[in-house]
Formats: structure tokens, sequence, C-alpha cells
């Protein structure tokens, strides 16, 4: 992982209301105090323009696979919101029925069945409806592969077909599907996830469906291989207690390679812009002769986002597709609570108009 | 897992009545072999003489959820 970040922290950083602490068995401070009436004489009533003001993502790695990026000034509900949504609820296209016509090889057609469950498919949700129970299977909401493979013996003595794998799916088009699709072919997006090994004379023969789904219904139509976050490290020298210039290499050799600079004179400093490769091990706490050196602190609204994509989702297009979905569920909880209103004041005299015009952002139903 | 299994989809009745009509196969359970049995015959791999015969798969259809 190579860090890409050559800026230095910016000064805020080190507000101590930011900050959780990190101690050697516990952490304190984490939850954040900057809510109305914390404290006196302070607004900390939420503002549009403040939080713009705060709020800052930037992109710092980004791979064919994998990205990471800072989400820096939100809360961590809204932050593990996001998380929870990549995990659970971005739709991807999976194979869910499984037709076998024959299957003389050695693993059980359930077993099989669930394994062609979880190959990741190529293919772009957006052009797909869900397909609820007892709706009819039709071109916009179902992906036919069929799957037919025989294992032989060749001329020279070499088996042909040992080896089942995902690239031996073979897309049928239904309907209109060939023309959307067009130079796109439907198909797994690593073709060679080895599904089943056969011996001469084996066949698998079978027809599978895909159709489009969310995680939270089952792990396949996961989009992400992992999302996760961690919070943005933060070491604090103590001042007042230097690390004695003879214990300065066993001090950086507590912390991540690069995190800790040692001068020529033995002087300790933090490089801030590595910092954010500490793993936090809390090794410094463990050494006496360290002790008031130096806190560890984690900063609590910095939010270090690693994504990795496995299915049709390029990784930058994760996080904004996560956006939306939180979107349209902020949009359907608006309508109700509209809704609601609307009842409340109806059978108060219905005197009051709603405003139901939408709001200056232009906010819009996207869908669930 | 399998209780979705055993509906036969698309399995059509003539192809049904074709099946009883022709003989039915076994494959010997030690040399693999095709075996033909008839009544009133001694059950008998005619390739290795293995007295135990396994039953083909169903040429049904079978239905799973890759789930």
């Amino acid at each position: 992982m190579a860090s890409s970040s050559s800026s230095q922290l910016p000064s805020s950083v080190y507000n101590p209301r930011r900050h959780v602490g990190v101690h050697a068995e516990r952490v304190s401070d984490v939850a954040s105090t900057e809510f109305p009436g914390h404290y006196p004489g302070e607004d900390h009533s939420w503002s549009l323009a403040r939080f713009k003001e705060s709020l800052k993502v930037s992109v710092k790695r980004l791979s064919q696979r994998s990205i990471e990026f800072d989400l820096v000034g939100v809360d961590a509900s809204i932050a593990n919101a996001f998380r929870r949504i990549l995990i659970a609820e971005v739709p991807t296209i999976a194979i869910e029925d499984v037709f076998v016509w024959n299957n003389t090889s050695v693993i059980h057609d359930e077993v099989l069945a669930q394994r062609l469950g979880l190959i990741p498919l190529n293919v772009d949700p957006a052009l797909f409806e869900f397909r609820l129970p007892g709706d009819i299977p039709y071109d916009r909401n179902t992906l036919v592969f069929q799957l037919e493979v025989e294992c032989s013996r060749g001329k020279k003595g070499e088996i042909i077909n040992e080896y089942v794998t995902s690239g031996d799916l073979k897309w049928v088009p239904q309907g209109e599907q060939e023309s959307v699709f067009g130079d796109m072919i439907p198909a797994a997006t690593n073709k060679d996830i080895v599904i089943a090994k056969l011996r001469p004379g084996q066949i698998i023969h079978m027809e599978l469906h895909a159709i489009k789904g969310v995680g939270k219904e089952h792990a396949k139509w996961n989009p992400v291989a992992t999302a996760t976050y961690r919070l943005h490290p933060l070491i604090l020298l103590n001042p007042s207690k230097p690390v004695p210039p003879h214990l300065a290499q066993k001090f950086a050799s507590c912390f991540s390679p690069g995190v800790i600079k040692v001068s020529s004179d033995g002087q300790v400093s933090v490089d801030e812009r590595h910092l954010r490769k500490e793993t936090m091990s809390r090794e410094v706490l463990r050494h006496k002769e360290f002790e008031g050196c130096v806190e560890l602190k984690r900063i609590r609204d910095w939010f270090i986002f690693s994504i990795e994509s496995e299915g049709p989702y390029a990784p930058e297009a994760l996080f904004p597709e996560a956006i939306k979905v939180m979107r349209g569920k902020i949009a359907s909880i608006r309508s109700a609570a509209e809704a609601l209103l609307a009842d409340s004041q109806d059978l108060a005299g219905g005197a009051g108009a709603v405003a139901s015009a939408p709001d200056a952002d232009g906010d819009v139903e996207m869908g669930s | 897992m399998n209780s979705q299994q055993g509906q036969n989809y698309g399995s059509n009745p003539g192809q049904q009545g074709l099946q009883q009509s022709r003989e039915m196969e076994y494959l010997c359970a030690d040399c693999g072999a095709k075996n033909e049995i008839r009544s009133r015959e001694p059950i008998r791999c005619r390739e290795c003489g293995h007295r135990i015969m396994y039953k083909k798969r169903t040429n049904r259809m079978v239905q799973f959820e890759a789930r």
C-alpha cells in the first residue's frame, strides 16, 4: 500500500474535541460532544453551511479493484450507514435459479447450485428490474446462462474439460437483451473460477437464471469484497517529556515503519504524511521508559474508507451508488412524514396547507 | 436446501412414454459399464461379472435455488 498523500494534516486535527483516546486496554471519549446544549454559549445546531465547510472527501488510492478515500466531517452514524448500505443494499445480479438436466460429476447438485450463485457477474444492475417472488421471468428481470460441459479423453490420453470454470457459462440472450447489451457480453467478472472438476465421461448440463438482488437477502448479491473504514490515527508527542535520544530508535520501532522520524541527533518527530499507515498496535504503551512521552489518538470524524469491488461496479462508483440508495430511503421517509402531516391537518380541520413542492435542492424520489 | 427440488418443469409426457418402452440401462458399480437388466435373468455385469448395479440418473430436469 503506497502512501500517496503528500500533504500535511490541517491544524484542526489537533483540536482535542475531535480526539478519541487510545489507551493500553481501553478507548476513551468515543462519543462526539459537539451537540446543542453541551458547551455553554456555543451554537452547535445543525447548519448546512457549516456542514458543507467541514465536509471533505478525497481519494487516496485507486486501483482496478479497490479504492481508499477519506471522508472527513461526518458523524459515525452517517459513515456507518454508508458502509452498511454498500454491503447490504447496493444491488447486483447473481444466479438464483438452477435447472439441472444432468450432472454426473462428484459434486452434488445442491452444492453446485450454491457455488454457481456466488459467481460475480459483470452485468450492470441498472439495466434490470427486481423480480419479486411470484413475478414472471422475462427479458428485463432475468438473465439466462447455459452450462454444458462434457469431460472426455483426447487422442494422446489427455483429459479435455477437466475443469469446469466460470468461463464456461454461456449467455443465452432473451428478447431485447441482444440489442441492449451489444458488445458487453454478460459473463463472470473472473473467468477462472473453478466450479467443478470432472473425469472422462462425466457431464454437467444445466440452465441458470440470474436475477437482481441485494446483499441483505443473500451474500451472493453483495457488490463489495470488503467495505470498511477506520478512524485516522494521531500520535501526540509530549513536549515536556521528550524521548531520550538513546531510546529514539526503539521508540520509532514501536510504530509502523515511516511514521516516526528520527533526526541525526536523536530527536523524534511524527511524519504527518505517513501517519495514516500507523496500525495503532499500542506497542509504545507497553514500555515503562516511554510513559508520558506520547499519547495515541484517533480523529473521531475522519473516516478512512477502504472498498474492494467484486462485481460490475468500478470501485470509485460504489460509494456514489450507496449515496443513491440512501437518498432513496430519505425521499421515502420524507413522503411518509408529509403524508402523516397532511393526515393530522385533515383531522384538525384541514386548515393548514402542506408544502409539498420540491425543495431548493430539487430532491426527488430515486426509488429503492 | 432441497425443499424446492423435484419440481419437474418442462417434462413432456411424450418423452416419458418413450422412456418406458425402452429397455432400462443400469451402470455396473465396479467397472461402470452399461448393462440392460431383463426379468428372470441373473443380475450380473457383462463386462466384469460384478453383481451390483446402479440406476441411472433421471432425465428429467431438477430445479434448485442457488442459495
